[in-house]
């Protein structure tokens, strides 16, 4: 008897004018019971929005992670000087009263000798000094490097150039500073040309640097060199030669009352890696050079490649727990909807008997109270939307996330909101159809 | 078709219900010509099963045995599509209760038939807006039922019925929610339907429509008791072989004015 060719369901392919017309008069039914529509379609609408939401925060926090792989180059291996905490370190260097840590060069000659494939280690000091201009200071981190920095750390010149291989082969007293460097301590002129002064001694400016970019969300509790590495910090980068002229490989300094004197070689240390794919076994190598080298732990390795999976995990989770949240949050919109069209369908009885005895078919019917349920879906799903866009900026205006909002996701969203009108709309739209017409007329 | 042609023939029909252990028999083998022209009333006590044949004369529902033929097609066995197509093709009902869809205009109401038809939508605007008018509501197109009097919605109700030019005109206790004056001007259009060559197919209980139709036909436990000739029968000319033609003269006279509305009404066929 049941044959599945005949199932209403299955013939709801209809002409396009007369699906044009049921849908003009869904909309009429609908605007009928606006309060109980808007209402129904809440579900909805809640569950679009945090769908588009979700998306673009995940989206924003791989596009971030990307941004950042691409600032410390995926092909890099940072290394860090870290200073062990009072606890941890041997009772000789504690007694000395100088803090002994961090990279050495035999860690640096020992890395470019053993490692292979390894093309430029690239070391850098760093010392934290005021810098002057006539009356203004800034307390600054001046960082000894070599010429390849800018390279290396993927920071573009905004003014002036880099000092060159001769110049640090020279010794010679010049530098380049950051943005923030020089509008502290330039706020009127240009600085390239001028000289800048730490305690007795003149640095001739070359050029102005961009400042270093965000990297202090995945710093971690680092507890040294934070100072070094938080965005917009004054910096002054000479070569490296310079730096080694000037203050020795142990720096004192007395600041806020107290002493202190620390002997550090390096501060940090670029390792880069020919082929991408060894990066992960190269930093592994070089992990275990230096646990051989420092039982102490005064050193820290961060590898950008590690950072970007680290990040795809996080995002993975987090598109888990959003996506869950957006799909409870459907489901219970389209139950919502159910219950609602479930509810109009026993009202609307009478009007079922009535169309159905002229001449309605179950799939008209059923035609008519799907579009009823998808239109009130849809609409949701607009509404759910612009919500959805409206959330993501409003996080990257207040708590300064990232989010970026791709051209698909509404798309997605939307496309969503209709699945689950049709979802959910079809069990009711049955039970209309399926009315003896009889007792529907009879219905009071 | 030719005169001779039955539009309604039913043919030993029966309808059982079951409830619970009990069979009940409502229909016990009803058999019935009707012909082009007829202006049949089907009268009998509550529960002789009235509604019930009315249901299968509709297509509402399905006998449990028997056949139908409605303008010569067997419809006793149809699936409910079918049975669908059926209706929005050959038949126009007029309820006791006029069912109007209440969020709909009268033209939007009027146009409900058209809509499952198929006709496109300039087109049944056209044919609606000529309904209404003819049945005196030109001036209501764009109201709602409940912003009308009953007589108004069964106007309504007739205007629908005819919308799509069906073979036959079914009225379950037309008048029965009217007062007496609505009620003889509803009865008025229905005379002149007939007298304009529709065929009409009334179930009532109220003796006075005897004097109106061309036939009566008495229910009595599910069977036919009687099918005698009603007092119009005179005016009905279709057995006989002669085509069905309006004439005035011996009919009760008409009380109302729109007559020649009515008539207009049948002679332009809306649709093929």
């Amino acid at each position: 008897m049941f044959s599945l060719a005949a199932h209403p369901i299955l013939r709801l392919a209809v002409s396009p004018q007369h699906m044009w017309r049921s849908i003009v008069l869904g909309s009429k039914s609908i605007w009928l019971h606006k309060l109980r529509s808007m209402l129904t379609a809440l579900g909805v609408v809640f569950g679009v929005a945090s769908v588009v939401a979700m998306l673009a925060i995940g989206e924003g926090a791989s596009h971030e992670a990307q941004e950042q792989i691409r600032k410390l180059g995926s092909q890099n291996i940072i290394l860090e000087s870290v200073k062990p905490s009072d606890n941890q370190g041997p009772a000789q260097q504690t007694r000395s009263m100088v803090i002994e840590y961090g990279l050495t060069t035999r860690d640096i000659d020992q890395i470019r000798q053993t490692i292979p494939g390894v093309s430029v280690v690239v070391p850098s000091r760093i010392i934290s000094e005021y810098l002057w201009n006539e009356s203004l200071n800034v307390d600054a981190s001046i960082i000894g490097a070599l010429p390849i920095y800018p390279q290396m750390r993927n920071r573009r010149m905004l003014a002036g150039r880099f000092f060159s291989e001769l110049e640090q082969k020279e010794r010679l007293p010049v530098c380049v500073i950051n943005q923030t460097t020089a509008a502290r301590l330039f706020p009127l002129a240009s600085p390239v040309g001028k000289s800048i002064r730490v305690r007795g001694f003149y640095y001739r400016v070359l050029g102005i640097m961009e400042d270093e970019s965000q990297r202090a969300t995945t710093e971690g509790s680092g507890s040294a060199n934070k100072s070094s590495n938080s965005n917009s910090l004054a910096q002054l980068i000479i070569p490296f030669f310079t730096l080694m002229d000037q203050y020795g490989d142990t720096f004192f300094r007395f600041r806020s009352g107290s002493f202190e004197a620390e002997k550090v070689e390096f501060h940090d240390a670029i390792v880069r890696v020919d082929d991408v794919n060894a990066v992960v076994s190269r930093a592994d190598a070089i992990r275990h050079l230096l646990a051989r080298n420092h039982p102490n732990e005064d050193y820290r390795v961060t590898v950008p490649i590690e950072l970007l999976r680290q990040a795809e995990r996080t995002k993975r989770i987090f598109s888990i727990v959003l996506g869950s949240i957006a799909a409870i949050s459907l489901l219970v919109g389209g139950i919502g909807i159910m219950n609602i069209m479930l509810a109009s369908v026993t009202e609307r009885t009478r009007e079922i008997g009535i169309r159905r005895a002229l001449g309605a078919r179950q799939t008209d019917i059923i035609l008519q109270f799907l579009i009823e349920t998808v239109l009130l879906a849809g609409a949701g799903g607009v509404v759910g939307v612009v919500l959805g866009l409206g959330i993501p900026i409003a996080i990257s205006h207040f708590a300064g996330v990232t989010t970026v909002i791709k051209a698909w996701a509404p798309t997605l969203a939307f496309s969503i909101s209709v699945i689950t009108g049709i979802a959910f709309g079809i069990y009711p739209a049955m039970r209309a159809a399926k009315m003896n017409p009889v007792e529907a007329l009879r219905h009071e | 078709m030719t005169p001779q042609q039955p539009i309604i023939e039913l043919r030993d029909i029966r309808k059982s219900y079951q409830m619970g252990d009990t069979v009940s028999q409502v229909l016990q083998g009803v058999s019935l010509t009707i012909y082009p022209g007829e202006y049949v009333c089907i009268m009998g006590p509550s529960g002789c099963g009235k509604s019930t044949l009315l249901n299968v004369l509709g297509c509402l529902d399905q006998p449990s045995s028997g056949h139908y033929f409605l303008g010569g097609e067997d419809v006793a066995r149809l699936n409910d599509d079918d049975l669908s197509k059926a209706r929005c093709r050959n038949l126009g009902f007029i309820f006791q209760s006029y069912n109007l869809i209440q969020q709909l205009t009268v033209l939007e109401n009027i146009e409900v038939p058209l809509y499952y038809k198929g006709v496109p939508e300039h087109e049944s605007r056209e044919i609606a807006i000529r309904l209404a008018s003819q049945v005196g509501l030109s001036h209501r197109l764009h109201h709602r039922p409940t912003e009308l009097s009953g007589g108004q919605q069964q106007r309504v109700a007739i205007a629908r019925s005819l919308a799509n030019d069906p073979l036959v005109i079914l009225a379950d206790e037309a008048t029965g929610n009217l007062d007496s004056k609505s009620g003889q001007e509803i009865l008025g259009i229905f005379d002149d339907l007939n007298k304009a060559g529709k065929t009409m197919v009334f179930v009532t209980h109220d003796e006075r429509m005897v004097g109106r139709c061309t036939r009566v036909i008495r229910l009595k436990d599910g069977e036919v008791d009687r099918d005698e000739r009603g007092a119009a029968a005179d005016r009905y000319t279709g057995i006989t072989g002669t085509s069905v033609r309006p004439h005035a003269t011996d009919a009760p006279a008409p009380d109302h004015s729109a007559e020649g509305a009515a008539a207009a009404l049948v002679h332009q066929p809306v649709l093929s």
